[in-house]
């Protein structure tokens, strides 16, 4: 288990972690838009930035690495404070801010540092999306890849191919409800549910008659985990009542 | 047909040795794609179908070999007839008969077709003797233009594969290694990382399997150093890749070529067909025990591809995107196992380095480049073309030595180096001796060895806005910094070109500058700012005087610029006349020309013709203030 310095404090973590795991045991927050526990790290916005020195290094080396998905090492000297950190984030927040400039999560984030206006020219025709690849990823995650980014540079979008219904799609709402700046509309009720311009029909639970999950979605669950889609069109709040009979049964037997 | 083994090896290569002094007249046709272009094919088939006709009744032995480019493109058709050693340029296929007619035949050379040195004006019979040719080490590029690249036996005759026959019966990976490490060489590809490291790394990596693989996927706009290499030379790619393999102890290759070079796609495969064939690849190579295979990729279309992760990502069949390099690729590259990949340009050197052994190359070069590098010459010189030369040369030896200097002999402005996310050298900078390091202090690169030159008639804002929009077309849009940085960069310098520049807007430019630098994702954002910063370094006062005084001091920015004939200097040729696009120009032969600003578009195609400098540009703003008095 390395043991590592992050602003001075002292930390041991886990040879696996990543120094934003690092930075969140020694209790340093570092921003972060395009990470989220559980998927693999992207490194894609570079709002994680910090100054990072390898134990070998000459003492003041230090190189600006992003911290969501650098590997810890015994030794390592980290700084997420430094004059170029701040510096840097403050061009990436203004950046973005240029592309976004009406999208609160950015504005926020951008005044935290400073800026409240770009410096750069905005958006002409802007919408909330910050290209963090959340949305894409969540996909690929689950198994699914229904949605890409597509086009290069500036021009990056994400979408289904062909801007039509994705065929992949399940209706997990997985994108939308990942997506840091809610940019991804969707509609839901209890008979039917639209994403991506693909329309689903909701599963019901044949006993309170919820709308629990879209057929595609239980099929797919099913199918990799190889749990009966019985289960998986069951509401929660069946599945509590069918608890609590249990339990009641219990009790009249003692 | 199958080599068993270093016995039969060496037999094969003198029996090739043997055929090829035999013959005795060859003709050399430059069949590159720049000579392809300007016609070498149909010249090649003249010069067979002429040879074929006399050798009826005449004893010539002759024959035509499609030989790989020369690094002399803007001369083809090029034609070298050895054992004369005499070079032909601007060849037409209507001319054969008469060289075969006068020079074969005849023993008489034919003047016309010389070269001529546009220093002396004097006519350059041999080959070896034009200036272009004269100052080059050829390393990487040996073989280029002496062997058919289509042909292996032309190859192992001229020492190819003899590298590897040495490496599989003579000395162990490790020797191989210290063999490289010896000749201190570095990747040609841009970032210049030392070769053997590399391989030590690589081989040192835990992991059932390891790979090699070659980088031909050269995206930089105007190099082409790895396609002659590959078009050209194909076997000292295959040679340096089976001696990489040997010393990494790797099975499997595959060489990565961009998708718009059909031609080397072709000669390599011709390339690794034969060598199979002779048992130089696949299973036991030479009978030695030895396997490693190559396969050839097409690339992925985009310039972000060249970088190393995106390159292997590419390759597993995915989007061709950078990823963070955290962990080496030696360690964990392509199918996230260890992974050796290198420059066209590299491989090709490794061979030599093998047969001379690593201390000749290091005799060559600087204290920390060694040996020779390829550059490709291109814009106001007169030769343009590929060059080789020990690193360490200096600017002014390779633009007025080898490039014989600027066009119409006007001011050298600056040499830009390095490709799109090089940097800008100016003139007091010419004495420099070009490496790693040297290039990298005068805030450019060494990057693929791209060699632009530049005349007085350069705008370095609007050059360095011409590096940016291709950046900026090429950036894949995964990193905020570069994606969104190279397009507000552009918008910047939108404004300042069009005059519009605001005070700030420098300060402004150099903030960006440094967040992506140090934010970006990949090489390509991180060198992105280098044209602006090298040009803000050396060429401050240009932006200030389009930002302050509304002024292209170049003359070239069109909203800043306005044309005029000056009285005295004008004497009525009327090409400026017959060039201006728009019909601005008003006058009558031997009379003075006059240019109507109003219809004027600001294009410079009259001031390009006119044979007597006697166009002169000035700031637009004084045309209004003209008025107004
Ligand atoms: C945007 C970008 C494009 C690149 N393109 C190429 C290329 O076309 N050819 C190449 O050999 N290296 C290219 N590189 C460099 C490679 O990432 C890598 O460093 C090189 O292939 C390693 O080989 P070497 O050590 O022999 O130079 C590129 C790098 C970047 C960042
Ligand atoms: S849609 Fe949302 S989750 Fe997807 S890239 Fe855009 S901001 Fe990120
Ligand atoms: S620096 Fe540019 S090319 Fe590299 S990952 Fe970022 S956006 Fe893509
Ligand atoms: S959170 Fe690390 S790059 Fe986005």
């Amino acid at each position: 288990m390395p043991t590592l310095k992050v602003n001075g404090r002292r930390v041991t973590v886990d040879s696996d972690a990543t120094l934003l795991d690092a930075a969140r045991a020694a209790g340093v927050e570092v921003p972060t838009l395009c990470q989220f526990d559980g998927l693999e790290p992207w490194g894609g916005c570079r709002l994680c930035v910090v100054d990072m020195s390898q134990a070998n290094w000459d003492d003041d080396w230090f190189k600006v690495v992003t911290a969501c998905n650098h590997p810890v090492d015994e030794g390592m000297t980290v700084i997420t404070d430094s004059d170029r950190i701040i510096e840097t984030r403050r061009v990436v927040l203004d950046l973005l801010l240029a592309r976004c400039p009406d999208t609160p999560l950015i504005q926020q984030w951008a005044l935290e540092y400073g800026i409240e206006q770009t410096s750069y020219t905005p958006n002409p025709d802007p919408d909330d999306c910050i290209l963090c690849g959340l949305c894409t990823r969540v996909c690929d995650h689950i198994g699914v890849s229904a949605i890409s980014s597509i086009n290069r540079g500036w021009g990056r979008e994400i979408a289904p191919p062909f801007n039509q219904p994705p065929p992949d799609c399940i209706g997990c709402l997985a994108c939308a409800e990942i997506c840091p700046t809610d940019c991804i509309p969707f509609e839901t009720s209890n008979v039917r549910r639209k994403i991506w311009g693909k329309e689903f029909e909701m599963l019901r639970d044949p006993k309170t008659g919820e709308a629990v999950i879209t057929k595609e979605q239980a099929e797919h669950f099913a199918e990799r985990s190889g749990v009966p889609m019985t289960y998986f069109e069951t509401s929660d709040r069946s599945k509590r009542r069918e608890m609590a009979k249990t339990f009641e049964k219990l009790q009249v037997v003692k | 047909m199958r080599i068993e083994s270093r016995d039969q090896f060496e037999a094969l290569r003198k029996q090739s040795l043997e055929i090829e002094t035999n013959r005795k007249q060859q003709v050399l046709v430059c069949c590159g794609t720049g000579c392809l272009a300007s016609g070498s094919k149909e010249v090649a088939e003249a010069f067979a179908d002429e040879i074929a006709k006399r050798s009826i009744d005449a004893t010539v032995d002759l024959f035509v070999k499609s030989t790989g480019c020369h690094g002399f493109c803007e001369r083809g058709p090029l034609v070298v007839l050895n054992p004369q050693g005499i070079l032909y340029t601007k060849v037409k296929a209507g001319r054969v008969e008469e060289i075969v007619e006068k020079t074969l035949v005849g023993g008489e050379v034919i003047p016309g077709l010389l070269y001529k040195d546009p220093v002396s004006g004097e006519r350059v019979e041999q080959y070896e003797e034009v200036p272009f040719y004269r100052h080059q080490v050829r390393v990487a590029m040996r073989n280029i233009g002496r062997i058919d690249p289509t042909d292996i036996l032309d190859a192992i005759a001229q020492g190819s594969y003899s590298g590897v026959a040495k490496v599989l019966f003579e000395m162990s990976p490790h020797e191989v290694i210290g063999e490289v490490a010896t000749s201190g060489q570095r990747g040609r590809g841009g970032a210049g990382f030392n070769t053997a490291r590399k391989w030590q790394s690589c081989k040192d990596a835990p992991g059932e399997r390891c790979y090699v693989l070659c980088n031909g996927d050269e995206g930089d706009p105007g190099a082409f150093k790895d396609r002659s290499i590959m078009e050209g030379d194909p076997h000292s790619v295959l040679e340096g890749m089976i001696i990489g393999a040997y010393a990494v102890q790797a099975n499997e290759g595959w060489i990565y070529v961009r998708d718009e070079y059909p031609l080397a796609v072709v000669n390599l495969t011709i390339a690794i067909r034969e060598a199979r064939k002779y048992g130089l690849l696949g299973e036991n190579i030479m009978g030695s025990g030895f396997d490693f295979d190559i396969k050839i990729s097409r690339g992925g279309g985009a310039f972000v591809c060249g970088e190393s992760s995106a390159l292997m990502r590419s390759l597993e069949g995915k989007t061709g995107e950078p990823r963070a390099k955290y962990v080496h690729s030696t360690d964990k590259g392509l199918f996230d196992l260890p992974t050796v990949l290198n420059n066209v340009e590299t491989w090709a050197g490794i061979g030599a380095i093998i047969e001379r052994g690593g201390a000749w190359f290091a005799s060559m070069g600087t204290e920390r480049s060694k040996g020779t590098k390829a550059f490709s010459l291109v814009g106001k010189v007169k030769n343009t073309g590929l060059i080789e030369l020990p690193m360490g040369t200096t600017l002014r030896h390779i633009i007025y030595d080898i490039g014989g200097g600027i066009l119409k002999d006007r001011p050298f402005k600056a040499v830009q180096t390095g490709g799109p996310s090089g940097g800008c050298v100016p003139e007091e900078l010419l004495d420099l001796p070009v490496d790693y390091e040297e290039l990298t202090e005068a805030g450019s690169m060494m990057g693929s060895g791209g060699m632009i030159v530049m005349d007085d008639r350069t705008c370095m804002v609007d050059v360095s806005r011409f590096f940016l929009a291709f950046l900026e077309e090429e950036s894949c849009g995964k990193c905020t910094p570069c994606r969104e940085g190279l397009k507000q960069m552009l918008h910047v310098y939108g404004r300042i070109i069009a005059g519009k520049g605001q005070a700030g807007d420098l300060e402004l430019i150099e903030k960006l500058a440094a967040g992506m630098q140090l934010g970006s994702l990949c090489e390509l954002g991180k060198s992105a700012p280098n044209p602006v910063l090298s040009t803000l370094r050396y060429f401050r006062s240009e932006y200030e005087a389009h930002i302050s005084d509304h002024a292209c001091p170049a003359g070239v920015c069109r909203e800043l610029t306005a044309f005029e004939i000056v009285e005295d200097g004008c004497d009525g040729c009327h090409l400026c006349y017959k060039a201006c696009p728009v019909d601005a120009i008003t006058g009558v032969v031997k009379e003075l020309h006059v240019i109507d600003h109003e219809a004027c578009i600001s294009c410079g195609a009259c001031l390009d013709v006119c044979p007597t400098d006697t166009i002169r540009t000035f700031p637009k703003h004084e045309l209004e203030k003209a008025e107004v008095v």
